[in-house]
């Protein structure tokens, strides 16, 4: 999670900003607010863990770990990071969200959107699309852009034709449709897999050509019990390598006929 | 040399403060226990080494040999624990060749506790010493900061309290050397199980009297599982670009190239550990 | 050229010097809001077992190292079905007292107006279980929170939710909220969760888990607590709440059992002998 605001000044580096001058400058006058250093409140934290989503032909997958941390202690071991939006009335489109990062603000942030979305079906009379619902997810984010909600959302569901769609999203709003992402502490583990295993990216056809000649391996749909290996072989070893994943892992398949839930025991240690 | 070299220390407080931060060291996070018994001493460590989130290995060993009945368990900086505890085993060495006696667990404690001081400690060592010698039996804790503690039972480490929390509600006077290795893994694995800077397996060492032993990897609750899916990728997948054949005669060259044939396979130097 | 962009077009520090922002700052400065507690309650440990729940705080109220008020209640029964343990600000703590002791007082009327006008409502059915409880102290923590004016409480809320099963679950100072079949927030999260943990590890255990169990496992944990928790006291509270007996609170506990066996062997902390 600490990756999300890469670009920002180093703590306690170089006092460039404004806002980071020294407290202490000059024998503080009477009425002189200076020359005291406050402990503040610092509003978010970090509870770490996991996520991952990855589209298919009439299928997208979403998978989170359930463990809940704060610096070296587990909070419990089953938090969901997983949350179905828009209710379960039967002609609605199964769309499920994925938050990672600060669980208060996730939790803050599904319950929007799922208000947002059952509200629209209350008042138009039809249930909103994944596209229109990812959109709306963006701007929800961006209205928070100077307090922002601090995690890292994937969004999924069935877009208008049927086919797996997938949302990513930083923690400002700016999104886009993609075939698979991962998101939270282990992202930096879990992508390149995804980028390898699922985009074949630095994969070519054995003996199509020699060198620069040789032919990129092409992707295509990947079938779901593929995928749901994937998923599991990326968790179990994100497991292995980083501390703040393990203890469950919980899957949500999206497919025409609604959200399959799937739950197995990962490593606690 | 004597000592350490501090001639990049005004080169790195310039470079600090136009920002750079300081390279990450490999910490073992880790739970480290040690507790008596009658007739000996046991410590015990986790196998974990981190450097931030991230597990830097999975199967370190944390438990350190000073001399044959004197063992160490190190928590904080890898590479403290490591050269520190190196340093005074060969001293210690040094000091009982000179003797001609066997050395003793306080020596050990005090050229430890005065080597961290004179670091104030930014020798990052956090060390559970114990042994057997003419003397006794004896178990101390050494802080980074030089400061030591002597006590029937002690933990250290990031899951410390994790540990203590099995010491205080299941320890007693006059345990047997069982009793006492059981309660060292169960601190270990509280350790385990709910601190997340400690994981993997538990290493045991029981020192008494007549010779010390090492349980390597005593318990492995955490082994990891198979992998559903085959990763091997076919020859080929990687696209070769520039490819260079050296041979044995061009080698020849430049170094001395002897055919080993059949001859016994070389071995590196082993060391003589009971692992039973 | 520096190439941290926040750098670019500014006056070097290491040449010129940090930039003076004394004049920036207002006179009077924002409106203050809570930036650190003051008299504090340090952990509250709770467990679930298989029809109900044990939770306990020691009674000892601190000022920074000071033991302040030795005589601090940190439990509150909010009904029948839940009662709350507050760790963190005393003075957060009674100004959540006090919104609770409205809430309950609203929700008794309309509980009451509802169940006099239909005939098979029940009293217990109609009022607020430890869930409804949890779910809004965990929006009255979030929302004071994002108005940066915490209440700088870690709160735990046992009891039972709305089938009569066990619930724990747990609502600090920045809105995070979970569930576990054990909880313990500040020192005890370190000493009282691992021991609790090895009693119920998941919610499986819980239905093997006797009232006896539990009590026992929680006063074991404000034994270890007292030993090795600074702030910590030997006197506490604790209740258990469970369908059959609504909540049972005592509020006077005295430390049992404690142990001081490893004292007598300790001479000195390194080479002295006697």
């Amino acid at each position: 999670m600490g990756s999300i605001f890469q670009g920002a000044p180093i703590p306690e580096g170089p006092g460039y900003s404004f806002r980071e001058t020294p407290a202490v400058r000059q024998a503080p006058g009477p009425s002189s607010a200076a020359g005291e250093r406050q402990h503040g409140f610092y509003p978010y934290t970090d509870n770490g863990g996991s996520t991952l989503g990855i589209s298919g032909a009439d299928f997208a997958i979403l998978a989170g770990d359930t463990r809940s941390t704060s610096g070296y202690n587990i909070n419990t071991r089953y938090a969901p990071k997983l949350y179905k939006i828009g209710g379960d009335a039967p002609d609605t489109p199964p769309i499920a969200l994925s938050v990672v990062g600060f669980a208060a603000d996730g939790a803050a942030l599904a319950e929007r959107l799922d208000t947002i979305v059952k509200m629209y079906r209350y008042q138009h009379g039809k249930p909103m699309g994944v596209a229109a619902c990812a959109q709306r997810l963006s701007h929800l984010l961006y209205m928070k852009r100077f307090f922002p909600f601090y995690v890292a959302a994937i969004l999924a569901g069935l877009d208008e034709s049927g086919r797996g769609a997938l949302y990513s999203y930083d923690p400002v709003g700016s999104y886009e449709r993609e075939q698979c992402r991962a998101g939270g502490a282990a992202a930096s583990l879990i992508m390149p897999f995804l980028d390898n295993q699922v985009n074949f990216k630095n994969q070519n056809v054995p003996g199509s050509g020699q060198g620069h000649a040789l032919e990129p391996r092409k992707p295509y749909d990947l079938p779901r019990g593929t995928v749901e290996e994937l998923v599991q072989d990326a968790f179990t070893s994100a497991v292995e390598r980083h501390i703040e994943v393990g203890d469950g892992l919980q899957m949500m398949i999206i497919t025409r006929d609604g959200i399959e839930e799937v739950y197995r025991d990962l490593k606690k240690d | 040399m004597v000592g350490f070299d501090f001639s990049n220390h005004d080169r790195n407080l310039a470079l600090h403060a136009k920002g750079v931060p300081l390279p990450k060291a490999t910490s073992t996070g880790t739970t480290i226990v040690g507790c008596i018994f009658d007739g000996g001493v046991v410590i015990a460590a986790d196998t974990r080494a981190t450097s931030g989130p991230i597990v830097a290995d999975k199967n370190c060993e944390k438990l350190h040999y000073i001399a044959p009945q004197i063992w160490c368990a190190g928590a904080g900086t890898a590479a403290d624990t490591e050269f520190t505890t190196a340093l005074i085993s060969s001293n210690l060495e040094l000091h009982a060749l000179s003797t001609g006696r066997k050395p003793r667990v306080v020596t050990c404690m005090t050229m430890l506790k005065q080597h961290l001081f004179r670091y104030q400690g930014y020798v990052g060592a956090y060390l559970v010493v114990a042994g057997c010698d003419p003397t006794g039996t004896h178990l101390f804790t050494v802080h980074a900061h030089g400061s030591t503690d002597k006590l029937p039972y002690v933990t250290m480490g990031s899951g410390s309290l994790a540990a203590m929390s099995v010491f205080e509600s299941q320890w007693k006077p006059q345990l047997t050397r069982d009793e006492a290795v059981k309660l060292c893994a169960d601190a270990i694995q509280s350790g385990i199980f709910n601190d997340l800077g400690s994981g993997s397996n538990v290493d045991v060492c029981v020192i008494t009297n007549e010779k010390a032993t090492l349980l390597r990897n005593y318990i492995t609750p955490n082994v990891r599982e198979e992998k559903l899916r085959d990763y091997r990728f076919p020859r080929g997948t990687t696209a070769v670009l520039n490819e260079k054949v050296i041979k044995r005669e061009d080698l020849s060259k430049y170094v001395t190239v002897h055919e080993i044939g059949d001859e016994q396979p070389t071995t590196a130097e082993t060391m003589d550990v009971d692992t039973t | 050229m520096n190439h941290f962009p926040q750098a670019w077009g500014r006056p070097r520090d290491d040449v010129y010097g940090a930039y003076d922002a004394s004049y920036l700052h207002d006179q009077n400065g924002p409106k203050a809001h809570t930036q650190s507690p003051i008299v504090t309650g340090t952990s509250v440990v709770a467990m679930k077992f298989k029809d109900g729940v044990v939770i306990a705080t020691d009674n000892l109220a601190s000022y920074g190292a000071l033991a302040r008020f030795t005589n601090v209640k940190r439990l509150r029964q909010f009904n029948t079905r839940a009662v709350l343990g507050f760790g963190g600000d005393v003075s957060d703590m009674q100004y959540l007292d006090r919104l609770l002791s409205s809430l309950s007082i609203r929700e008794n009327y309309s509980a009451y107006a509802s169940s006099a006008d239909s005939a098979d409502a029940t009293e217990a059915s109609a009022e607020l279980n430890a869930k409804n409880l949890h779910t809004y102290l965990s929006k009255v923590m979030y929302k004071r929170r994002s108005d940066f004016n915490p209440l700088w409480n870690a709160i735990l809320v046992a009891g039972l939710d709305g089938d009569g099963k066990p619930f724990l679950a747990s609502a600090d100072l920045l809105g995070s909220t979970f569930s576990a079949p054990s909880l313990a927030t500040g020192f005890g999260a370190h000493l009282a969760q691992p021991m609790m943990r090895r009693v119920v590890p998941n919610e499986a255990a819980v239905a093997n888990t006797t009232r006896e169990m539990a009590e026992k496992a929680v006063r074991d944990a404000m034994k270890v607590l007292f030993y090795r928790d600074a702030r910590s006291m030997d006197r506490y509270s604790i209740a258990i709440v469970s369908k059959e007996g609504g909540v049972e609170m005592m509020e006077d506990e005295q430390l049992e059992g404690q142990s001081w066996a490893f004292a007598d062997r300790i001479r000195g902390y390194g080479t002295q002998v006697n």
